[in-house]
């Protein structure tokens, strides 16, 4: 397969420098520490499908969850008990490494969370959970990407631009904002004198494809440099298998450790649409959540002392229903978790203002009904990370949402 | 019935908003030279056609363009992936196919069982915490992987023989609609193929209503949207088993197939149809109720008695009962604006003329949704000859378009190929939701997609068996519309290989 591997590939890295590399990081100087010595990493994984979160992390200590969840519930007691995370809530045991951050006070969940979107359409709920709308339609950009253009301009972050991983760009790190792409390495590359010429008439002809083809390039040297001594990383799967979750974020750690990579990244995980034999401590979902759990160490052994400055949120659309369905699955649905790790967060605590499950207590007596709003959580972090004020984040960011307060106090 | 369902204003939102800031974004993605209307000839081979082949005559296309591609629609059969072909002889129809799965997971489960039985005997029954997870995910069936793989290679040699390949193109615009992924299952594997034979080509140029009917009744929309488990709380199978609904396919049928999201049907109408739809599965392996892996309608698991959908009232019936509602909303104003905006958006731009959408949509409700008048609005439309060609080719497009510029290779197909979509983010038959893939720019000209296209226009390259002269490709694969400085940089290329690679990666050959 590898016709191409005979071909020595010397000069590279100088093309591409020479060829106005969008990002130029070869040329930033090794920029000074803020003040506080602190250098912010924040990272947002997008689980698309909807991840029920009562199976993810189970309110086990809720009298009313064994019923409703039925085979599927997580429970203390098993062949694979749940990995309690206090007296109440208990982490799916597919997510050792999450438990293990969380009792070091390096990870926190928000539950009953949802975003500001009520109806139950996947496509739309993804749009509005990207793209930082207080509805769905016409979404082009999201709200990671205008929190980076929100940015002072000569900040370093915005400077250094987003991170987008996987073969297309996340919306929720799309606009106007610099964004890299990366994807594992999976082909042959062809030599310099190519990639140039075709930049060359990209930059004549159509500047589109010229930023975006220049972007992929340098990412590519980026996350496939000197560390791997020329050998290409081997793909393991899509990013909706636990493999590959693990290898997208080894990669994506790799470009975000190094002093002039970018700080903001984007990663979205498909497959969380568990309508049938969903499984519980074992299963579908377990194993979709090993997949997250992997990708949660690669970042924790890749970004090395980086680690302390670092925040992951994963998030999904919204929740599924809290009765299991007549297929052992369950449908789509409303409230659902939020999940926060990285040495900057303030870990070891599950916050929930728990709205309970019995019937009356249900949202549209189907689902677990919302009573954190998914927006606070990120508002919080932007404010916490990069010090995004309320105005910018309540207007450009996320707009109309003024009244969804930041969730404070989530970074320690 | 169309009393409740109000027809909403953000209908697939684009086309009704008169939207200038659409507009201007799309002006900003032009190429430089589009400023004038498009070559009439790549219109017809790239906006509705797979691309051109060495040979195409471009002053011939350019005469009569829209001739061209009618001329495509009248011959017979043409959307047909013809059995009578001896390339196409080993083809399974979806029954075999699913029978050819069921066997193969029977062998699969044998195999285990066995070697679980070797294996259990010393091990200690507690199991630590996450073990489980970490068990490799088996690799693909060889029997589905066999299947798909010859469902793969005809559905390449349909492409690349296309002459211009507009009804090919429907094929995969409607492939996509109704989408289904292998992921999903090993049966999902073996019988996607089929189903875009058995349900999608045959109603392509026929009535969307046919085609409507037809992919939900199919074993492999049935089960990948897991209706094949979903039972009648109230049915016989319900009260016993204590089973029940599961609205995953009754979603999708009203928001993604037929009436589209926010156009005024709420929960209870997904719960009600959900209903209705009980008891449409596939006959499982022992063949109980019936011929195993056909469609049958299990009574037994048929929620009864009558029901509600968009304010009307359907009386129970059996199997009819959800017909009747399909051909309603086949019909429905909501179906015909949801259609009408996804071709408008596939075949001239990413936010289409709102007048070339309510043009089709208006052709839709007057011919019954008849999609061989909806192809020919397409070709007749002056907007389709008149905007300029902004949107990339999709990974499935662009792939199948270098390939019949390139011809025959050293590559071993269709693995090169598949291989080619996996890495492109569009793995045939494997969405990654029942949305389908993407149908907009943005989603493909992402920067690890123009690398990994790069990388691939330069694999064609050298693999390809026997390159002309480039400046000669260059004229004969798109023509004389091409731009000074594409002319320039394949004729100044430093080899064969490179200039061939050059022009795969031209925006002219990009762009559609």
């Amino acid at each position: 397969m590898s016709l191409l591997c005979e071909i020595p590939n010397p000069s590279r890295r100088a093309v591409l420098m020479s060829g106005g590399a969008l990002f130029a990081w070869a040329f930033l100087p090794r920029f000074a520490r803020a003040a506080d010595k602190r250098d912010p990493r924040l990272i947002v994984i997008v689980m698309r499908g909807a991840l029920d979160g009562l199976s993810t992390v189970g309110p086990v200590g809720d009298p009313d969850y064994a019923g409703l969840h039925g085979d599927i519930a997580l429970s203390l007691s098993g062949a694979n008990p749940a990995l309690p995370l206090d007296g109440f809530f208990a982490v799916n045991p597919a997510m050792p490494v999450f438990a293990r951050l969380f009792r070091a006070g390096q990870a926190a969940v928000v539950h009953a969370a949802a975003t500001g979107y009520r109806d139950r359409s996947h496509f739309d709920g993804q749009d509005v959970l990207e793209s930082g709308l207080p509805g769905p339609g016409n979404a082009t950009t999201g709200w990671l990407n205008r929190a980076l253009a929100g940015l002072p301009a000569g900040e370093r972050v915005a400077k250094l631009g987003g991170l987008a991983v996987g073969p297309s760009t996340p919306l929720v790190i799309r606009g106007a904002a610099p964004v890299l792409g990366w994807a594992p390495q999976a082909l042959p590359t062809p030599g310099d004198a190519l990639a140039e010429r075709v930049l060359d008439l990209y930059n004549h002809r159509d500047p589109v494809l010229a930023a975006a083809l220049q972007k992929g390039l340098d990412a590519d040297r980026m996350a496939t440099g000197d560390q791997l001594d020329g050998e290409t990383m081997k793909p393991k799967g899509g990013l909706g298998n636990a493999a590959g979750m693990r290898q997208s974020a080894q990669g994506a750690a790799r470009l975000m450790a190094a002093d002039d990579g970018p700080r903001i990244a984007a990663l979205a995980f498909d497959g969380w649409d568990t309508h049938v034999n969903e499984g519980g401590a074992t299963g579908r979902l377990a194993n979709l959540l090993g997949g997250l759990d992997g990708a949660f160490e690669e970042f924790e052994k890749g970004l090395g002392e980086r680690w302390q400055d670092t925040a992951i949120v994963a998030i999904t659309e919204f929740g599924r229903t809290a009765r299991i369905n007549g297929t052992v699955g369950t449908d789509h649905g409303t409230g659902t978790v939020v999940l926060l790790a990285g040495g900057a967060i303030k870990g070891g605590r599950v916050i929930a203002d728990w709205p309970g499950l019995k019937p009356a207590q249900l949202y549209e007596q189907r689902d677990l009904a919302p009573t954190s709003d998914v927006r606070a959580v990120l508002k919080g972090l932007l404010a916490d990370q990069y010090g995004l004020s309320a105005a910018m984040l309540g207007d450009k960011v996320f707009p109309e949402s003024a009244a969804v307060k930041p969730m404070r106090d989530l970074v320690a | 019935m169309a009393g409740v369902v109000k027809p909403s204003d953000n209908e697939d939102r684009p086309a009704d908003a008169a939207s200038p800031a659409g507009e201007m974004e799309a002006g900003l993605a032009l190429p430089a030279s589009n400023a004038t209307p498009p070559d009439p000839a790549l219109v017809a081979l790239h906006r509705f056609g797979l691309g051109a082949r060495p040979g195409d005559d471009f002053g011939k296309i350019a005469a009569d363009p829209r001739g061209y591609l009618k001329a495509e629609l009248g011959r017979q059969d043409i959307a047909l992936i013809s059995p009578d072909d001896p390339k196409n002889a080993g083809l399974l129809d979806s029954t075999a196919a699913i029978q050819a799965s069921m066997a193969a997971a029977m062998e699969r489960k044998a195999a285990r069982d066995e070697k679980a039985a070797a294996a259990m005997q010393p091990m200690a029954a507690d199991d630590p915490a996450g073990t489980a997870v970490a068990k490799a995910k088996p690799a693909v069936p060889r029997v589905e992987a066999d299947i798909y793989r010859h469902e793969a290679q005809a559905r390449f040699d349909k492409a690349l023989a296309a002459t211009p390949g507009f009804v090919e193109r429907l094929v995969g615009f409607w492939s996509n609609h109704f989408c289904v992924s292998v992921a999903k299952a090993p049966v999902v594997r073996a019988s996607a193929g089929a189903f875009e034979r058995e349900a999608i080509r045959p109603f392509v140029l026929g009535r969307f209503a046919d085609m409507l009917l037809a992919v939900e009744h199919h074993p492999a929309m049935l089960f990948y949207l897991d209706n094949q488990q979903s039972i009648g709380p109230d049915s016989r199978a319900g009260k016993r088993r204590g089973r029940g609904l599961n609205e995953n396919l009754a979603r999708e049928i009203l928001e993604l197939h037929t009436l589209g999201v926010g156009s005024g049907y709420a929960q209870a109408d997904v719960t009600s149809f959900a209903g209705m739809l009980t008891g449409w599965t596939m006959a499982g392996r022992e063949g109980r109720l019936g011929e195993p892996g056909t469609f049958v309608f299990n009574a037994n698991a048929h929620q009864p008695g009558e029901a509600m959908l968009l304010g009307k009232t359907y009386p129970g019936g059996g199997m009819g009962q959800a017909e009747t509602a399909l051909n309603d909303i086949a019909r429905h104003p909501a179906t015909a604006r949801h259609i009408a905006t996804k071709l408008a958006r596939h075949f001239i731009a990413d936010d289409p003329p709102p007048a070339a959408v309510a043009r089709l949509a208006a052709v839709f409700t007057k011919t019954d949704g008849d999609l061989r008048s909806m192809a020919l609005t397409l070709i007749d439309m002056p907007e389709a000859w008149a905007t300029p060609l902004t949107k990339l080719r999709s990974p499935m497009d662009y792939v199948v378009a270098l390939r019949r510029a390139v011809g025959p290779t050293a590559g071993n197909e269709p693995q090169r190929s598949l291989r080619w979509l996996n890495v492109l983010g569009q793995p045939l038959w494997q969405p990654p939701g029942p949305n389908g893939f993407s149908d907009q720019t943005d989603a493909w000209a992402s920067a690890e997609g123009l690398k990994t296209r790069l990388d691939i226009a330069w694999q064609a390259a050298k693999q390809a068996n026997d390159i002309g002269d480039p400046d000669e490709m260059l004229a004969s694969l798109i023509g004389t519309s091409v731009s000074a400085e594409t002319r320039q940089a394949i004729s100044r290329a430093e080899s064969k290989q490179q200039g061939l690679a050059l022009l795969l990666m031209a925006p002219e050959f990009q762009r559609r």
